[in-house]
């Protein structure tokens, strides 16, 4: 354990926190809607399970200071983009706060579902100030490993369809309105959230992940990956 | 790095800042009248009264669960959406917007619970710059003397409980309000602060600020702001008022 690297805040440490602290594994699955991020979570979960790491899983939304707010906001039509992009921030500080940083100290693998990537996409996306959403979320842990799963917008678009059979409304970006119906908004707003995730790509050190494979070899390559991840000498870590 | 948006649109933004009890709510409430009685309208925004976060902001409060990083980003969530649909839409409406506290009371009170000084003046980086922003002066045992004598307990948060800065309430909020204070007086300066000497008396402070509206906008008051429909109003963040 002496030669560990303590994980790095990107700007702004959170006041309180020491980092020494913490031995688990931040490991971050990012991508866009429907790509199949809860899938391969669900079964990632089981598999580090029985190699015999503990495992907590988060993702978006799911904070229970923020969690009901942002549901309930996002089923009216007043919320707009800066608003939306804090409160989400806000969703994502009680989480990292309450629920990953204690995880990581008590040596647990914490798998997330999205990290502060999807939301500064959102924000980019929605024509935010990248400078100012970038260092809005500078309190964020640098994880151990990001994963980006990656398809073409044309890829996911049969995945919303058959899933859950229409497009959402906040999935299409319906609140800028950046087409005439929500088909036209999806395409283009997805597209956007995906330029502004391949523009962080490189930044951020993630793993690229091409999810237009098969769920079985997505997941072969992700066990792949976090073997590799777990087999390091605890070092050559992805920093920024 | 700029500190605000600039203001581009025909309304006015005057704010009034300082700490619990230095009478600036006294203060604003007889400037808008002021002004709409000479014919302006007017509209009202105070801080943390966003309709769409108020249920969020209640579940922390009442359940302790604030950090000084969500306590930070809740209050920059109740701003912005208060910026997005109540403030600017108003100043573009060309009315003069009356705000009681302004991100100012998040750059003193967010580092005073230990929040990085940049990142909370990057938080509020769209919020729109105030033509005027009042700041009412006032030495510490003033403004306690006014808070403790009159109005119900402190609350948890208000009080600053959640630094442990004392196991007692008045103590605490003693503590927690110095420390705003000396915030509010190190970026005074540098915000270009009108400050109001908040001993004074009503009038004389109100005069004061009259003065000031006066000669920063008073023209554009008289021939470029939005006017109002010469009906009374005594609605508070009623942005009917201007429509």
């Amino acid at each position: 354990m002496a030669e560990k690297t303590p994980l790095t805040f990107y700007s702004a440490a959170l006041p309180g926190i020491d980092t020494s602290e913490l031995h688990g594994k931040l490991i971050v699955i990012e991508g866009p809607d429907a790509v199949g991020r809860s899938t391969q979570i669900a079964r990632l979960r089981p598999w580090l399970e029985h190699q015999g790491h503990a495992v907590l899983d988060t993702g978006m939304a799911r904070s229970a200071l923020a969690g009901k707010g942002i549901q309930q906001a996002k089923e009216g039509n007043t919320l707009g983009p800066i608003t939306m992009t804090l409160y989400y921030a806000t969703d994502f500080a009680d989480r990292l706060e309450n629920e990953i940083i204690p995880a990581l100290r008590a040596g647990f693998v914490v798998l997330t579902d999205r990290y502060i990537f999807s939301i500064m996409a959102r924000a980019v996306a929605r024509n935010e100030d990248r400078s100012w959403i970038e260092r809005v979320a500078g309190f964020a842990l640098a994880p151990h490993a990001v994963y980006y799963l990656r398809a073409d917008v044309k890829e996911l678009i049969p995945r919303v369809v058959n899933g859950r059979g229409y497009f959402d409304f906040w999935e299409s970006g319906m609140d800028m309105r950046f087409g005439g119906d929500m088909y036209d908004s999806f395409v283009r707003y997805q597209t956007r959230l995906l330029r502004a995730l391949d523009r962080m790509s490189k930044r951020y050190n993630f793993i690229t992940i091409d999810a237009m494979q098969s769920p079985d070899a997505i997941f072969e390559e992700l066990k792949k990956h976090i073997t590799r991840l777990f087999g390091k000498n605890r070092r050559g870590r992805s920093r920024v | 790095m700029r500190l605000f948006e600039p203001n581009r649109y025909r309304g006015k933004l005057i704010v009034v800042e300082g700490i619990d009890g230095s009478g600036k709510s006294t203060q604003l409430s007889l400037l808008s009248q002021w002004l709409r009685s000479m014919g302006v309208a007017v509209s009202f925004s105070e801080w943390n009264s966003s309709p769409l976060v108020r249920e969020t902001t209640k579940r922390g409060k009442k359940k302790e669960m604030f950090t000084p990083t969500t306590f930070s980003l809740i209050h920059a969530t109740d701003f912005a959406d208060r910026m997005e649909h109540y403030i600017l839409p108003v100043l573009k409406a060309g009315a003069v917007v009356c705000a009681d506290r302004y991100a100012y009371t998040a750059f003193a009170r967010d580092v005073v619970r230990g929040c990085s000084r940049t990142w909370v003046r990057n938080l509020y980086r769209f919020a729109i710059r105030p033509n005027l922003a009042f700041y009412f002066r006032v030495p510490l045992d003033v403004a306690l003397g006014r808070i403790l004598g009159g109005r119900d307990a402190i609350k948890y948060y208000e009080a600053g409980m959640d630094l442990g800065l004392s196991r007692n309430v008045e103590e605490s909020f003693r503590i927690f309000q110095g420390r705003i204070l000396e915030e509010y007086e190190a970026m005074a300066a540098e915000m270009g602060f009108h400050i109001i000497d908040a001993t004074g008396s009503i009038e004389q402070q109100q005069r004061q600020m009259r003065k000031v509206v006066m000669h920063d906008i008073g023209r554009s008051l008289r021939d470029g702001v939005l006017r109002g429909t010469g009906l009374e109003s005594n609605g508070r963040e009623n942005t009917a008022d201007v429509l």
